[in-house]
């Protein structure tokens, strides 16, 4: 419980510190009195319709992504696999172009559903190349997956560049929370409903990641648990892409962190999974945003950096106990 | 009793199990020999329904595994595979525990954490309980496993090449302890062997199938004869009496 507490402050007080960050003066270190006392509007009206709704984004995206990560090395039973090693994420971006293309007037809930099968049946297709390839080390799962993501952006980026939507199609590709405004992130929340029924289902998913044989020993319904843990993903997945953008490696980094130090038991290790992954959007979002001020750095491109070399890291762990 | 009647798998064109009928009989161990390829352990994962015959009935205590409900025979069957490979991070505690899934589904009342506390000291590993598999050595880590089929508290219990990964003192205090959790807890065991003296040594009955097919059963007396075993794995072998134990010798 102690961690967990501990995770818990440092996410509030790194959400705090966003609320407070930005371009803006008129919500800052400085004047928190001022909004506090109800004499700035101007403070109030920014914190109201863009602090606050983007701290809330980057909270649902980071946790969201983080258990997807998690719930997705669980059920491939491979601890380097994320929806973005896994061509999910390229997957829901080839759905949200053809939807933009096809139907652009589909409210943003219909693009995100769009978006959201394309990312099941490319991680269905994925689990089908995994099961015809002799696999002789963990390491090639992932690359599977980010050659299948590299062959599905190269369909989309062809019918992008063709319907000259190439700005668009690279705006969602690197995840910016900096155009996150009232009203435009809600469907974020789904994603957040989606995390906690995960932790709903942590023992499920866990019994699954031992494997089909071991899950039908223990009376599991192996497919059904798979298709719901998928469908999640997929979800999640796209719910992030349409309303931010592609986050990458964080389902990668975090669940790593989290397994060396608390185990694969999804029930203990789930909250801390979903804390950390938004603690560290958040810190990576400020960063974003102070590193060159008054320009942003986009979220996906700070965790990009930090996310890759995590990647190496584990790569080229010490230990090789999942090996 | 578990029934096998007239059960056929094939894989491809090559018939593992060919019309196979057998019954095996409550309490105590059974034990499955023979030559490699002999179907034995494909026999075993279709009683434990974890590989779908392609013709044939199989029954574990009147349960018809085709049919009866995944939970219900979890609670009646348990099976442990020969590869104990986890590609996941569990405490031993936290494997054992996952035994008793198949009763709370994931919650846990006061049976189960008397019977998680049971099966970990029935297997010494109480003082192994917070470690994680990935940092104990081979036979700690099936000893965890076999742990959790203990924990599972079924019936039946099936077992395919449990020894393999255990060096000679470890594969005995295995087969001692699947005698005694027969004998104290009234359970069934069947376990698929390629020791043979082991299972002359631990079996109150044994299965030799070759080539797909029932070959011989009987009690240990019957089945270790020179006879028996040249006609079963096609080489000669000396019986002896040790102790009033068969021991085949069969180093040519």
């Amino acid at each position: 419980m102690k961690p967990f507490l501990a995770a818990l402050l440092l996410v509030l007080l790194l959400f705090l510190a966003s609320l407070l960050v930005g371009a803006s003066d008129s919500l800052s270190w400085h004047n928190v009195r001022a909004l506090l006392s109800g004499d700035s509007d101007e403070a109030a009206l920014l914190l109201m319709a863009s602090r606050l709704p983007r701290a809330i984004a980057l909270v649902l995206a980071g946790a969201g992504m983080a258990v997807a990560g998690a719930i997705m090395q669980m059920l491939v039973q491979n601890r380097f696999v994320e929806p973005s090693t896994a061509g999910t994420v390229e997957s829901a971006a080839l759905g949200m172009l053809l939807v933009l293309l096809l139907a652009p007037d589909l409210p943003v809930v219909g693009k995100m559903l769009v978006a959201m099968l394309f990312a099941f049946l490319g991680t269905l297709l994925f689990l089908a190349i995994l099961r015809r390839i002799p696999l002789r080390s963990p390491v090639i799962v992932p690359l599977v997956g980010i050659m299948l993501g590299g062959v599905i952006s190269s369909v989309t980026s062809f019918i992008a560049y063709r319907y000259e939507m190439m700005q668009s199609l690279g705006a969602w590709m690197s995840g910016d929370f900096s155009t996150i405004l009232r009203g435009r992130y809600e469907l974020l929340w789904l994603a957040g409903g989606l995390t906690i029924a995960a932790y709903a289902a942590a023992d499920r998913l866990t019994v699954a990641g031992m494997g089909e044989e071991r899950a039908v020993n223990l009376g599991l319904n192996y497919r059904s648990v798979m298709f719901f843990g998928l469908m999640l993903v997929a979800a999640v997945t796209a719910a992030v892409l349409v309303t931010a953008g592609v986050v990458p490696f964080l389902g990668l980094v975090v669940p790593n962190l989290v397994r060396l130090w608390r185990g694969d038991r999804l029930r203990s290790s789930l909250p801390l999974i979903a804390l950390i992954g938004a603690g560290l959007v958040i810190a990576c979002d400020i960063l974003g945003r102070t590193l060159n001020a008054p320009f942003e750095i986009p979220v996906g491109t700070v965790l990009g950096v930090v996310g890759s070399v995590a990647f190496l890291f584990l790569l080229t762990g010490r230990r090789t106990y999942a090996a | 009793m578990i029934e096998i009647a007239n059960v056929s798998k094939s894989y491809g064109k090559s018939l593992v199990v060919d019309g196979l009928s057998l019954t095996l009989p409550k309490g105590g161990i059974t034990s499955i020999i023979g030559p490699n390829g002999a179907g034995k352990s494909t026999l075993l994962s279709m009683i434990a329904r974890l590989v779908d015959p392609d013709g044939g009935r199989i029954a574990v205590g009147g349960l018809d595994v085709a049919t009866t409900r995944g939970d219900l025979l979890a609670r009646h069957l348990a099976v442990l595979r020969q590869d104990n490979h986890l590609a996941m991070r569990l405490t031993v505690r936290d494997l054992v525990t996952f035994g008793r899934y198949p009763y709370g589904k994931g919650r846990l009342g006061p049976e189960d954490v008397a019977q998680i506390g049971r099966a970990l000291s029935y297997l010494g590993l109480t003082e192994l309980a917070d470690r994680f598999l990935d940092e104990l050595s081979g036979g700690q880590r099936q000893r965890a496993f076999v742990a959790m089929v203990i924990c599972q508290d079924t019936d039946y219990m099936l077992f395919d090449e449990p020894l393999n990964n255990l060096d000679i003192g470890n594969a005995v205090a295995m087969m001692k302890l699947l005698t005694r959790a027969t004998r104290e807890l009234g359970k069934t065991a069947v376990v698929v062997l390629h020791d043979i003296n082991f299972a002359s040594r631990y079996s109150d009955h044994i299965v030799a199938m070759r080539d797909g097919r029932l070959h011989s059963q009987g009690t240990p007396a019957e089945m270790i004869t020179p006879e028996v075993l040249r006609d079963l794995y096609g080489t000669a072998f000396e019986v002896r009496d040790i102790g009033g134990h068969r021991v085949a010798v069969y180093y040519g």
